[in-house]
């Protein structure tokens, strides 16, 4: 699946991730800033993929601005987003929270 | 070889540095010998020089080693002038060997080790661009670290050899008779800088505040004094200490700072006469105020308190709850005003402060210290050296001198956004597990299994969890996940120091 919208979740504020998804064709391709980049990249960006496969998600470009966010944090915005740049804000998939 | 508390000292260092690896906590009593510094006899006539530039290019050799304090903090200007005139006359191999390197120093370091005018730094810390640049390898030699009565002692017995100190100060007479206390940029006690004004070769005052002689008190003496430079001004008053003291708001720091507050009132320290020394982060001045409400609740008088002093502490001073404040330096301008009236703030050197190679140091006789750590792990040993990124961010400052204290507190966040504080194997190891008792958290307290007796008393007091140090450990790592060990090349670009001058931990270059 392809998201239909640029979208954004989140904030730059300290313990908090903002992420962006625009359309892509090639994959899932990141873009990852973080405080905390040397220990955790890898695993921000498997919290991420994590998500965007339960929603079904193959190609996009993920932009990714971390500011230490725990892990929940992490996934509660990528929900988010997903749910923006598919325009369906109003229709919480409810299986994958 | 590995020293006491595991690390791994390459021998190529030890050979290097011809010292030993760290072997324990204990100095013993050993005999040391000290060494004198050079005099050049004067009646006095041309002490006043026109310029810095006179003055460094009467007193500066290539190779020699030069030093600075950091009394002044963030609000130093003596320090980038010094280093300017330097560097601009094209002097190299120059050793640095300040108190401490504070941020404001920064980039004027790195140039001068581009340009090979510095080649070689000994500190208590450093950070920001500098301590970057150093973990990315921009020296060749690596540097030193020593905690501020480690630099003592190795200034007392000649490990550091001082050529020329650049000491700035707020007041002098002609003669070089000058103190912290008085005058635009006054910063209170001249603690670390008297070891250099004591030790130094060649002795220079910087100032912008010439007194009538003779000027008193005089912390330095114009018996030790070579020159004095007049400038235009020595710091900038609003960045030397924060102005008024700001108590902290932080729920989570407040909730250490009473449970650390209810950690010393459970203990067997905590009765009359008992002695202090706190920090000066947010959690450390809240702590001063839970300490006031419960001597007071229980009337109890501290004999003193100790180290870099702050503005709650003085007002302890001031109520009669603490009979001295042994003042090394203030970090606060309330603090660094009040040595000026009060006879009872003592001014004292780092060398009475803190020197393990002494007859006897203050903190030999420190009942409670209360110290921060950037990483704390499971054998207790304690980082404030290098960030969660491995990148040289911080000072040991009176760190592993205060931490011999009969009960070292360490308050610290369980997590610190996604970095864990309580970790299974530090970075780089600063203070070792030996000289830490307590361990304060925001969910509760670990106790160094060595102290039973504080286990024993501290086991059962209501609202005060004791846990592990493992079962800390263990949720911190549940809320932020595992990290990726760091990466690091075998380069060592910073050897770590206890304060006995053995070698307790290095640091290594960042991989790009």
């Amino acid at each position: 699946m392809e998201i239909k919208k640029t979208a954004i979740a989140g904030t730059l504020e300290s313990s908090d991730v903002q992420i962006m998804l625009t359309q892509g064709t090639d994959g899932i391709v990141f873009d990852l800033v973080s405080d905390v980049a040397k220990q955790f990249d890898d695993a921000i960006k498997q919290t991420i993929n994590q998500v965007l496969s339960e929603y079904g998600i193959q190609n996009v470009i993920v932009k990714v601005v971390d500011k230490g966010a725990l892990d929940m944090v992490i996934k509660a915005r990528t929900v988010a987003v997903v749910q923006r740049a598919l325009d369906t804000v109003g229709e919480p998939k409810w299986e994958v929270l | 070889m590995k020293n006491k508390v595991e690390r791994d000292i390459p021998d190529d260092i030890l050979k290097q540095s011809k010292r030993q690896i760290f072997k324990g906590v204990d100095y013993g009593q050993p005999t040391i010998q000290r060494v004198a510094p050079k005099v050049k006899a004067t009646t006095g006539q041309n002490k006043i020089l026109d310029s810095i530039d006179d003055v460094v290019t009467q007193t500066i050799k290539d190779g020699m080693t030069i030093s600075f304090h950091h009394h002044f903090r963030e609000g130093d200007y003596v320090f980038n002038k010094v280093m300017r005139s330097i560097i601009d006359h094209g002097y190299q191999n120059i050793t640095l060997a300040p108190s401490s390197l504070t941020n404001v120093m920064n980039d004027i370091v790195v140039e001068a080790i581009q340009k090979g005018v510095v080649t070689e730094i000994t500190s208590s810390g450093m950070r920001g661009s500098l301590g970057d640049a150093v973990s990315h390898g921009i020296l060749q030699k690596p540097v030193v670290f020593r905690s501020h009565g480690n630099r003592a002692r190795a200034i007392e017995n000649g490990e550091i050899k001082i050529d020329v100190a650049f000491l700035g100060v707020p007041n002098t007479d002609d003669m070089g008779n000058a103190n912290g206390r008085d005058g635009v940029a006054a910063f209170g006690s001249l603690g670390y800088a008297l070891i250099d004004a004591q030790y130094a070769n060649t002795l220079v005052l910087i100032t912008d505040n010439i007194k009538p002689y003779p000027n008193t008190p005089a912390s330095i003496k114009q018996t030790q004094v070579d020159y004095i430079v007049q400038v235009d001004e020595v710091g900038n008053p609003d960045k030397i200490g924060s102005g008024a003291t700001r108590f902290t708001k932080d729920p989570k720091e407040l909730k250490i700072a009473k449970t650390v507050n209810d950690v010393i009132v459970n203990s067997k320290y905590f009765k009359n006469g008992f002695s202090f020394q706190t920090g000066s982060g947010g959690a450390a001045l809240a702590v001063t105020r839970f300490l006031r409400t419960a001597m007071i609740e229980q009337g109890i008088k501290a004999a003193f308190a100790l180290g870099g002093i702050t503005k709650p502490t003085v007002d302890l001073l001031n109520e009669g709850l603490v009979a001295k404040v042994m003042d090394v330096q203030d970090f606060d301008k309330g603090a660094a005003e009040s040595m000026k009236d009060n006879q009872y703030q003592q001014e004292i050197d780092a060398s009475w402060y803190a020197d393990p190679a002494n007859k006897g140091a203050m903190v030999d006789k420190l009942d409670v210290a209360i110290l921060s750590a950037l990483e704390i792990d499971t054998q207790f040993n304690v980082n404030v050296m290098s960030g969660s990124d491995g990148i040289i961010r911080g000072a040991i400052g009176g760190h592993q001198d205060a931490a011999t204290a009969k009960l070292t507190i360490i308050s610290a966040p369980l997590v610190r956004g996604r970095i864990a504080t309580i970790v299974p194997e530090v970075t780089t190891v600063i203070t070792p597990g030996d000289s830490i008792d307590v361990i304060v958290t925001e969910v509760g307290i670990a106790i160094n299994p060595k102290r039973q007796d504080l286990i024993d008393q501290l086991k059962d007091v209501p609202g005060l969890p004791l846990y592990t140090i493992e079962a800390l450990q263990e949720q911190a790592a549940k809320i932020v996940g595992t990290p990726k060990p760091l990466q690091f090349t075998d380069r060592v670009v910073a050897v770590a120091e206890y304060r006995d001058g053995t070698l307790i931990d290095v640091i290594k270059q960042v991989k790009e």
